[in-house]
């Protein structure tokens, strides 16, 4: 697997996450390209559902990047989505399927350094940990 | 509501192993309050059930589908143009709604998808607590609106017990006893004199101690 580039779904809120995206443009900050960016109305509104879908699809990694703590545009909709990933991360386990692949993260809208730095990160864990299991399972 | 809880996904896998296509049935009523199996669980088990085969080296079909009520034979005939297509079904109802879709399509193996639980009530959010256990005769007059049956464990027709400390049952801090708050209820009612009638021993056949039980309206029934 020395050429295994792997598929990230990043799903970024539309208050924090998508924006630090957009500022990790504009200040010129690489991040790796794996990272496929999906913008919603609130971090808690990425569902289980969305989650499991995404592995079922291909995805080798999947994060939920929401507001920092506290800062949330819809009151609490991060600490919902953080719970959900704890609900979720214990249903991959059952499936077969590593829970570090899936992590949720936060951010405020003018973290672009942030940003790339999680989508670095999360990229390389993920590289590390090789295809998912669903995706090679499919490939055989 | 009846609540449930899915089954782990190892013991659904071991069902399922010996079928190729397979018909996941969800529920649109009690199931779907307490999250355990509407339309969304439906789509989550078939994803993890897919996923969990397909890593054991199977490709599965999965149709899914979710009938408003699973319970009542009306809706589970609208299975009649999907079942063929199925080699086995599995419900996420509760056991009333799995009962119903196998006695209807005897030819086709039912499993169930959750455990039934028992009849319970919202707490908060994500929070369900029994409240009912469906007696046969109601004695939530008598006790201040709180149920000495579905939340003592002893089924205490006069208590307290010596096990109630600082309104806690003795089998978990967690648990509150439900004479004490049958007790507060009533001093806050005014009705302590309520407290003071003993009641006697329960009829249980009311409450299934005479075998399964049957509701017939006549004026309804055919």
């Amino acid at each position: 697997m020395e050429n295994f580039e792997p598929v990230i779904v990043a799903f970024c809120c539309h208050y924090c996450a998508y924006t630090a995206a957009d500022m990790a443009g504009s200040q010129r900050l690489p991040y790796p390209a794996n990272v496929k960016i999906i913008r919603v109305p609130c971090s808690g509104k990425v569902d289980a559902l969305h989650i499991v879908k995404a592995f079922e699809k291909g995805a080798d990694g999947v994060y939920v990047a929401g507001c920092l703590e506290g800062d949330c545009h819809f009151k609490n909709g991060n600490e919902r989505a953080a719970r959900r990933i704890d609900f979720v991360k214990k249903y991959l386990e059952e499936i077969g399927i590593e829970s570090e692949r899936l992590e949720m993260t936060t951010m405020s809208a003018g973290m672009g350094h942030r940003f790339a730095e999680v989508a670095t990160q999360m990229t390389e864990k993920i590289r590390a940990l090789g295809p998912s299991p669903v995706k090679a399972a499919q490939a055989a | 509501m009846i609540t449930a809880e899915r089954k782990p996904l190892e013991e659904l896998i071991e069902y399922i192993k010996p079928y190729k296509r397979i018909l996941l049935l969800g529920c649109n009523e009690c199931v779907t309050v307490c999250a355990a199996g509407g339309r969304k669980e439906v789509g989550l088990l078939a994803s993890g059930l897919q996923m969990a085969m397909l890593k054991n080296g199977k490709n599965i079909e999965i149709q899914q589908h979710t009938l408003e009520r699973q319970c009542d034979p009306e809706y589970v005939e609208e299975l009649v143009q999907m079942i063929d297509g199925a080699d086995a079904v599995m419900s996420m109802a509760c056991g009333c709604g799995v009962q119903q879709v196998a006695m209807r399509y005897k030819d086709k193996p039912v499993f169930p998808a959750v455990n039934t639980k028992f009849m319970g009530a919202s707490e908060r959010q994500g929070v369900w607590a029994e409240r009912c256990q469906g007696c046969g005769n109601c004695l939530l007059g008598a006790t201040g609106g709180i149920c000495p049956i579905a939340r003592c464990a002893k089924q205490l027709m006069n208590g307290p017990c010596g096990g109630s400390v600082t309104g806690h049952c003795e089998i978990s801090e967690d648990v509150d006893c439900a004479w004490q708050l049958i007790w507060d209820r009533l001093k806050a009612l005014g009705q302590t004199e309520r407290y003071l009638e003993i009641m006697p021993a329960k009829d249980w056949r009311p409450a299934g101690g005479s075998g399964p039980r049957k509701i017939i309206r006549e004026d309804l029934a055919e």
